[in-house]
């Protein structure tokens, strides 16, 4: 049986911030709430099937090909790029801590989108800003 | 053998004293834990608050049948691994005078047992393997002694024990914080039908609880009205034992005939007595709508949470609103080692939950394979033992993995989660390393190996998937699903040898 969630934790999370209590209730019974110990992987690097995940607590490491590029904490999301790309993951996300995390199973995440639009919005920006710093690290600025 | 194992000790109930593993509880999958545990010779003592076997089944499902399928004339014979795929209730054992016991109980009305079918099926069991079960000893407290041993007090006395595995089963009714939400029955608590008659029925919730409710109470209720924030969820829709279950899929139908039956999508803001009966407030998931339903009756069908005594104090870490521990690929407990879990509880250690569709770990024909798994991995890394591990010829390799991929019941029973594990070491040869977690497989370094298991696609489809693991590396292949699910044939063979070439 799914675990759900309360709409409160899910209102002090910024991606959902834009959306109303009732709203709010309905993500929260589609969302699963998940846990994970510190070094479990949760996305894998080239294994396909993945979900999107939303960090409630604790940390995760983005590693690529071994290497670590970043750390991901509350609040920060994953799993978006290769759902949308359709492709499995360019990078493994593995628990830096004990971790826990809102799913939603990927074949889920258009629809969500689509029904949420202040979540793609809020999705856009951050997406965004990664791509910023993405274009300045290869600037070298 | 697990026989001649019981039979040495005896088949008196088990009492107080040091054991190497204290299994708690006496439902599915505490039995098959200490099945596995006689047939490996790991001494165990099993405790039960409950005075008989069964676990769940002793009471529920309510009114209808068991969600889970037994089918007695099957493609495969009675017995014969294979027809485990197609007999989900029965507990395994390879001694045919223990295994597939369900078909021969079921009295062939339906190929869903009914409750007393379930129970007498475990109760058998438990009493053809000589389970040494202690009935009416509830596990009252927890605590881990100076060297490490967990200590377990029940009224009888204290159970001491290096590994404490809990199959204490997900049935303790849970309730969210809606207001008056407590005043109102739980599932468990829903009274015969006859009390329903002519009544107007709220239920909280659009889960199988739910719809097993309704379905029993079409007949009696004047009007039924299922609510959730959420839309209901569908088994033949969502290709998962996760959604409502065909059989209940009559009030579903009756809703969109407007034939006394609605199923609303609102957030319950509050449950309110009113007269004899109870008013309910709700507002609509997507639309904001206020709306107030006049209920004679209203039942929480709104799940349930693991009994986990004091497991919390101890250190054992939880999630989902405390209701489940966190668990490792193994189902021991991520932050309190020497603690496990079986049974319905299992479903916890998620695993890759490919595409977002679980494990079939919340029933018995998924956390039957679990034990078995559980109990090998804790004779290997906890009791010392030295399992067999058969030897492979490289040409038998490919036809064995064929083989498991078109009959092995751990592989479809318990798809993209259980994967059978052949190791190919220069220095030790081909080696069948049996049934292992597939996240275990795909997450932790070993020796080069192939990993072979079934996979869903989110269509529903199911293709064989083979994972890689070379120099520590592992790489994902799937192979073309069959229409008729079998792959012996040579398209097959030709993919697994192209794969299996990679180690040549």
């Amino acid at each position: 049986m799914a675990s759900d969630p309360s709409a409160n934790l899910l209102a002090s999370l910024t991606l959902f911030a834009d959306l109303d209590t009732p709203q709010l209730e309905a993500i929260d019974h589609t969302f699963e709430e998940v846990a994970f110990a510190p070094g479990e992987r949760i996305l894998r690097q080239g294994i396909s099937g993945s979900n999107f995940y939303v960090i409630v607590e604790g940390e995760a490491a983005v590693r690529i090909d071994g290497t670590e590029r970043a750390t991901l904490a509350r609040g920060d999301f994953f799993g978006e790029m290769s759902l949308l790309l359709g492709e499995a993951p360019s990078a493994d996300i593995v628990a830096r801590t004990a971790l826990r995390c809102l799913m939603l199973p990927g074949p889920d995440m258009r629809g969500f989108l689509l029904r949420y639009p202040p979540v793609m919005y809020r999705m856009l920006g951050t997406m965004a800003l990664r791509l910023r710093a993405a274009n300045r690290s290869s600037d070298g600025g | 053998m697990a026989a001649s194992a019981a039979a040495e000790r005896g088949v008196g109930p088990s009492p107080p004293g040091h054991y190497p593993v204290v299994v708690v509880g006496s439902g599915p999958g505490a039995l098959q834990v200490c099945h596995e545990l006689d047939a490996l010779g790991i001494g165990y003592a099993a405790i039960s608050a409950d005075p008989s076997p069964g676990g769940m089944f002793r009471k529920l499902p309510i009114f209808q049948r068991l969600l889970s399928v037994t089918k007695p004339y099957a493609w495969a014979e009675q017995h014969a691994r294979p027809y485990e795929w197609y007999d989900w209730n029965s507990l395994l054992s390879d001694d045919p005078a223990i295994s597939a016991l369900m078909p021969s109980i079921m009295d062939g009305s339906s190929s869903f047992p009914s409750r007393p079918e379930m129970e007498r099926n475990l109760a058998t069991f438990a009493e053809r393997a000589r389970i040494p079960l202690r009935y009416d000893t509830p596990w009252q407290s927890t605590r881990q002694a100076d060297d490490g041993r967990f200590v377990l007090g029940t009224p009888a006395g204290e159970y001491t024990c290096r590994v404490a595995v809990f199959a204490i089963g997900m049935a303790e009714p849970w309730r969210p914080a809606t207001p008056g939400i407590g005043e109102v029955p739980h599932y468990v608590e829903t009274g015969p039908v006859e009390s329903y008659a002519g009544k107007r029925v709220f239920t909280v919730g659009k889960q199988n609880s739910a719809f097993e409710i309704a379905t029993a109470l079409l007949p009696w209720a004047r009007q039924i009205v299922m609510a959730s924030p959420r839309p209901a969820k569908l088994s033949v829709v969502e290709h998962s034992l996760t959604g409502v279950r065909a059989r209940y899929l009559q009030p579903y139908e009756d809703a969109f005939l407007a034939n006394g039956v609605f199923l609303l999508d609102m957030r319950i803001e509050a449950i309110e007595r009113a007269g004899d009966g109870y008013t309910v407030r709700m507002r609509g998931t997507l639309d904001g709508r206020e709306l107030a339903y006049a209920a004679d009756a209203v039942i929480a069908t709104t799940g349930f949470s693991v009994p986990l005594g004091d497991l919390p104090q101890l250190g054992v870490a939880t999630f989902a609103q405390g209701k489940q521990p966190a668990l490792t690929p193994f189902w021991e407990s991520v932050s309190t080692p020497g603690i496990f879990f079986a049974g319905t509880i299992s479903q916890a250690a998620g695993g890759l939950k490919k595409h977002g569709i679980p494990s079939n770990s919340g029933a018995v024909h998924g956390h039957r394979y679990n034990a078995r798994v559980l109990v090998r991995h804790l004779a290997r890394t906890i009791f010392g033992q030295e399992l067999e591990r058969p030897r492979l010829s490289r040409a038998d390799l490919v036809p064995f993995l064929a083989d498991q991929l078109t009959l092995a019941p751990e592989l479809w029973n318990q798809r993209s989660y259980l994967a059978r594990v052949v190791s190919l070491e220069p220095d030790d040869g081909i080696r069948d390393e049996g049934v292992s977690p597939l996240s275990h497989f795909v997450d932790t370094p070993g020796p080069d190996a192939v990993a072979v298991t079934l996979e869903p696609t989110p269509e529903g489809h199911i293709y064989p998937a083979v994972y890689i693991r070379r120099k520590g590396a592992v790489e994902e292949r799937v192979l073309d699903a069959d229409p008729l699910n079998d792959y012996h044939g040579a398209a097959v063979q030709r993919a697994l040898e192209e794969i299996l070439a990679a180690f040549d």
